[in-house]
């Protein structure tokens, strides 16, 4: 079977461009990094590809908030283009610093402000899938995904999220721990389409077992690899 | 102010401005929910004693001049403020409080991001600027804020603040092809020279100031200021290591007499040729060390200080530390992989008080090196893995911050470059005022005025330029013949490096500036960060600049490496600098040094008596040196990559310590395990002694987590006071001894190694504050299986706890003194175990057959610190019947060195004696009961344990 054209929109200073790419490959796509300058300058690129991330880092330094000038280039440079690729059923997937550009662009609901503890947080939290989503990444996956968070502005603000949920739109809730403050222990949600999902978290750091905190102690295991969010973007846009 | 993320060709500020000035917009942005800035502030009061300073708002403040639309400013507003987060406000606030911004020609990156903006939405500016602005409650009086500004906010270093609204102001002024000034030298007389070398701040020493002043009088010339500064940046402590190449005259010790030693770099350097080690394939020369454990793949270690400016403005300080040693990475070829630091700070709770003048307290230079090192570290992309952090009174005024890199590459030639014919290529940031005369700087003594003089020598990091030099230079390694990164000394040191045999002639007014107005000099000592110097053959030029503009990092030309054996430096086409560089690199004098070696006490071996064993336990694991660094790990991010398999907190809840870390990407079988050693105070009492524990300590502290002992790289870092002091000179020396008596011991050479001196303050009473003699060493280590590590947390009730290595009564410099107070006789320090290397070979063989379940190293607190470690980590209890002594202080807390607690199950024990032979204890065993059974010594819960060692404040 033909490998999945898939696309990683990098800013300067999106820097888990390389692990996502390691992600997608496990899973039988062909992921390319692509810079949003060069996307901008050719736009009409967008359409070779299958599924599209926008990977986690520090774009423009974060400077202005975080994502926000990235977002300003896939809105202003990308717009259509962005807009097209989702109409057409296409996945997208923003991961932190991409989730925050997703917002921002408008692209999911939504907002992502400060921690609420104030301070860059990296530690392994655990997932639950929302049942009801309509989010095409987490769709059949029922077992928690663990995998960690590296974020300083991950916490999730949304004026309704009673019905946000009712709509399908969230995706993803922390256990337990709620890390950063997200409001109903959101930490991912999907457009209405539900083929558009944004997390904080990082799935593409789990995608072996070794990579687990206590994996030599019976920790994570196959079903609760961040790879599963991968393995159902990829077979949704192979079926499209 | 260019910032190459943004890219804005027609800069307004390189070009002059011309009256009229445009209108000047702000706009005030207030976060809808609580600020965290602000709880800092509020908290941050408090814990200086201010007491409770009620409630506090931080707003961002965004400065837009031009003749702007109120349509247009709707739009910006529309981009700049999110409404589910925020809001904003055009109008100036009427209410009171301070506003601050940074200090003209300061790096304001987010005022690029704005002009960025206004671009991208089409709406013409003429400049931009930021600010922030903090309202304080009624309850606080102006002078009240001032106070609370300056101690905990804004550095007037780099910042400028005012009650009410502040006005930016952008850097004035027009480019001068500057011609360089005649220094009148050549007959100069000595208290002449002193003068110039004082009026300049170039360090240099009296036998040196001759060197020069004899060199140009050879010439029948006198030299300009770029060719002073040049030598003097050169010939730097930071740039030369004149101490570590010093001829010293060495009196006293144990021996007694008198003796001329072998320089100590030298030593290093033979001690590492001696060992031979096969997987060595550069040590001491270049950025870094490099060694290949796997073939095809090379790695590149260093380790750097980064101690002056992170005392006088810690932020910036650390976080450049960061950038320039992944930069020295860079700088050998290799791609970076991983970040360690190690941080040392004066006690967090001093009182005020005590605080001396011009110092900030340490409270305030720890969070802002935390942040520097998270700052960096987390935007360029890398995980912040291994590292220390150690409080002590004698780091109040020079905190120490060592910083580490690891880098990896395909193994190829080294480069052999530059050539004759080759041009020289600058890549990266633009120059400005930043960190002028750095080198010299940072080997001077610090007083109550450094913060004032020293502000030009703060740098201001970029992490995502430095990041853009990474993604423009990793792979484009057969386009360059030579690279090295600009660090101190910018460009004089860089190019002056590389042109050492060849020759080179440049042109600074090719050099980007950031701002007009800099001198020549300026241009050419200029530490703006984020630069690398490549040297590339004529053919490859285009290759270069086309990767560089790809990427979004700038790249000039400018100049060539000439085969005239001279440094060639112009301004407008004119030469101001004209230097021989076999004299700039063997012109200076070699440094005659005098030591007096210490005399530490070896034989009188003194216990203690601990009334009570159970509240030493937990009173060493709330000890700041010792309980958790949890709050400052967690701020780095550790997963990025996806190679970290060990991590610096693991077990049952994620919150017990480490030995050491490994890393090995998903796809990769081995791995590289990375160990710290550092323990100031075993120095303070027998530095001999000391340097050989740290390097026993890195070296366990890998074969704890599955590292193979027979294939270890190490690094050394010395942060040292005045060697001109004998007795200080004579500490270094026996450190020196200690390393390399380690080495051939444990086999394992050292490749690369910075050292760190005059860490000094002179109060305003006179007194010299030194820092203890602090040396931090690394071991890189190769990890044959990476599925295979080893931690310290506690697997399973029932299974087996012994004891490698024997247990000596060596209290100096224990952590137990340290809760419980130093007797009059202190002892001995913990001697080295001649019997360690080979424990570490068996015990890696009972690893690699997989009979080892945890394994934890024991060093600060003792035995009982270690194994009370485990049990927290693993949320398991322990009951223990034997002892490594019979004298119970000494069998608990003594701190010898050479010793692990492995846990083995039951069924594995007679496989794991017959590797080990007799060369272990047994202890007893884990207990799922929840409490840690020690003979003569109180139950205490494993809760208890836990919550002593993470109650240890915010770090």
């Amino acid at each position: 079977m033909s490998q999945v054209p898939a696309i990683i929109i990098a800013g300067p200073g999106t820097n888990r461009d390389a692990d996502v790419r390691d992600a997608l490959e496990l899973v039988g796509a062909d992921a390319r990094i692509v810079l949003a300058s060069e996307l901008i300058e050719r736009p009409r690129l967008l359409g070779d590809y299958r599924l599209a991330v926008v990977a986690g880092g520090f774009s423009y330094a974060d400077s202005l908030g975080a994502g926000r000038m990235l977002a300003l280039d896939l809105v202003v440079g990308l717009g259509e283009e962005m807009r097209a690729f989702v109409a057409a059923g296409r996945p997208v997937i923003g991961i932190c610093n991409g989730f925050q550009v997703l917002t921002r662009a408008r692209l999911l609901p939504g907002a992502l402000g400060h921690n609420a503890q104030g301070r860059f947080d990296c530690r392994w939290v655990v997932l639950d899938p929302v049942p009801r989503s309509t989010s095409i990444w987490t769709k059949g996956i029922e077992d928690p995904i663990h995998c960690p968070i590296a974020h300083g502005e991950g916490r999730y603000v949304h004026p309704d999220p009673e019905s946000l949920a009712a709509a399908g739109q969230v995706a993803l809730r922390y256990r337990s721990t709620n890390p950063n403050g997200s409001v109903a222990d959101i930490a991912g949600v999907c457009d209405p389409s539900g083929v558009v999902l944004g997390l904080m978290p990082h799935p593409e750091n789990h995608i072996v077992a070794r990579q687990h905190p206590r994996h030599c102690r019976g920790g994570g295991g196959p079903a609760h690899l961040g790879l599963r969010l991968f393995e159902n973007g990829v077979r949704h846009a192979k079926e499209l | 102010m260019a910032n190459y993320l943004f890219k804005c060709p027609d800069h307004p500020d390189r070009v002059p401005r011309v009256a009229p000035v445009a209108p000047r917009h702000r706009l005030t942005i207030h976060s809808n929910d609580a600020d965290p800035r602000a709880a800092a502030i509020t908290e941050g009061a408090a814990q200086l004693g201010m007491g409770d300073i009620g409630t506090v708002a931080v707003a961002d403040i965004i400065f837009v001049d031009g003749d702007i639309t109120a349509e247009d400013l709707d739009r910006l507003h529309g981009v700049l403020v999110d409404p589910l987060l925020q809001h904003g406000n055009w109008d100036p606030p009427t209410a009171s409080g301070v506003e601050i911004t940074l200090q003209p020609g300061v790096t304001d990156s987010d005022a690029d991001a704005v002009r960025h903006t206004a671009e991208r939405l089409g709406v013409a500016i003429d400049a931009a600027a930021t600010g922030t602005r903090i309202e304080f409650g009624d309850a606080v009086t102006p002078e009240r804020a001032d106070e609370i500004v300056a101690r905990l906010v804004a550095n007037p270093i780099i910042e400028r603040w005012t009650h009410g609204c502040i006005e930016p102001i952008h850097p004035e002024g027009r480019d001068v092809a500057g011609a360089a000034t005649v220094i009148a030298l050549r007959d100069a007389d000595e208290e002449t020279l002193h003068e110039i070398n004082a009026e300049r701040a170039l360090y240099l020493d009296p036998q040196e100031l001759v060197a020069i002043r004899d060199h140009f009088a050879s010439l029948g010339r006198d030299p300009t200021d770029l060719e002073l500064e040049t030598l003097a940046q050169t010939w730097s402590e930071h740039c030369a290591h004149k101490t570590f190449r010093a001829a010293i005259h060495a009196t006293g010790g144990p021996e007694g007499g008198e003796v001329d030693i072998m320089p100590l770099m030298q030593q290093l350097r033979v001690c590492t040729e001696t060992i031979d080690a096969e997987y060595v394939r550069s040590a001491f020369v270049g950025n870094a060390g490099v060694i290949e454990f796997s073939k095809g793949t090379t790695i590149a270690l260093k380790a750097e200080t980064h101690n002056h400016p992170s005392a006088v403005e810690p932020f910036g300080g650390a976080n450049t530390g960061v950038g320039g040693v992944i930069r020295d990475v860079l700088g050998i070829a290799h791609k970076p992989i991983a970040i360690t630091d190690i941080l040392c700070f004066g006690p967090a709770d001093l009182p005020l008080a005590d605080l001396p003048d011009g110092s900030l307290h340490p409270l305030r230079i720890r969070e802002g090196v935390v942040a520097g090192v998270a700052d960096y570290g987390n935007k360029i992309g890398l995980p912040t893995v291994a590292g220390a952090i150690l409080y002590d009174r004698a780091y109040t005024t020079n905190p120490l911050v060592f910083a580490g890199c690891i880098g990896t590459a395909a193994t190829r030639p080294l480069h052999e470059g530059p050539r004759a014919g080759d041009r020289i290529i600058v890549i990266g940031g633009a120059t400005g005022r930043d960190g002028i005369r750095g080198a010299t700087f940072s080997s001077a003594t610090m007083d109550a005025s450094t913060g004032e003089v020293a502000g030009a020598s703060v740098q201001i990091g970029a992490p995502i330029v430095e990041k853009l030099l990474i993604d423009a230079l990793v792979g484009a390694e057969d386009l360059y013949s030579a690279i090295t990164d600009c660090g101190a000394g910018g460009l004089s040191s860089a190019v002056g490096e590389m042109a050492e045999g060849v020759g080179a002639d440049v042109e600074l007014d090719l050099v980007p500036r950031k701002y007009p107005g800099l001198q020549p000099w300026e241009v050419w000592l200029s530490e703006a960060q984020e630069r690398m110097v490549v040297a590339v053959p004529p053919r490859n030029v285009s290759a270069i600049i086309n990767r560089c503009a790809r990427v979004g990092v700038d790249a000039a030309e400018i100049g060539a490496f000439t085969g005239d054996e001279v440094l060639t430096v112009r301004s407008g086409g004119e030469p101001v600098a004209q230097l021989d560089t076999a004299f700039l690199h063997d012109g200076r004098p070699q440094r005659q040094m005098r030591a007096e070696l210490p005399d530490p006490n070896r034989i009188e071996r003194l216990s203690r008596t601990v009334a009570d064993p159970a509240e030493a336990i937990l009173k060493l694991l709330a000890h700041p040196n010792i309980a958790s660094k949890a709050a400052t790990i967690h701020r780095y991010d550790h997963e990025i990559l996806g190679s970290t398999v060990v991590r610096p907190l693991i077990g049952a809840a994620s919150d017990g310590p480490a030995d050491g870390v490994v890393l090995a990407p998903p796809a990769v079988g081995a791995g590289l395990a990375i160990g710290i050693g550092v323990n100031p105070w075993y120095g303070l009492h027998d530095p001999e002694a000391m340097a050989y524990a740290v390097v026993d300590e890195a070296i366990r502290n890998v074969v704890a987590v599955g590292a193979d002992p027979d294939r270890v790289a190490l690094l050394d870092n010395f942060s040292w006071g005045d060697p001109r002091r004998p007795s200080t000179l004579g500490e270094l020396a026996a450190a020196v001894e200690g390393c390399c008596a380690a080495a051939y011991v444990y086999d394992a050479p050292f490749v690369s190694g910075k050292d760190s001196l005059n860490n000094e303050y002179v109060g305003t009473d006179g007194e010299r504050h030194a820092v203890p003699p602090t040396l931090v060493i690394t071991a890189v280590a190769h990890v044959p299986d990476a599925d295979r590590c080893v931690t310290p947390d506690l697997a399973a009730a029932g299974n087996v706890l012994m004891l490698i290595g024997s247990t000596e009564i060596e209290f100096a410099g224990s952590h137990l003194d340290k809760v419980l107070g130093e007797p009059a006789g202190v002892g001995v320090a913990p001697a080295p175990d001649p019997d360690a290397p080979e424990h570490y070979r068996l015990l890696h063989a009972a690893m690699q057959a997989g009979l080892v379940q945890s394994c934890h190293d024991v060093s600060e607190g003792g035995f009982a610190v270690a194994l009370a470690e485990m049990c927290l980590a693993g949320r398991l209890g322990a009951t223990i019947e034997t002892l490594g002594h019979d004298d119970l202080a000494a069998a608990l807390f003594s701190e010898s060195i050479g010793r692990l607690i492995v846990e083995i199950e039951p069924r594995s024990v007679t496989a794991f004696e017959r590797i080990m032979g007799d060369e272990c204890l047994r202890l007893g065993e884990v207990n799922d009961a929840g409490i840690l059974w020690l003979p003569g010594v109180k139950p205490i819960l494993v809760a208890d344990l836990a919550d002593a060692f993470n109650s240890g404040g915010p770090m």
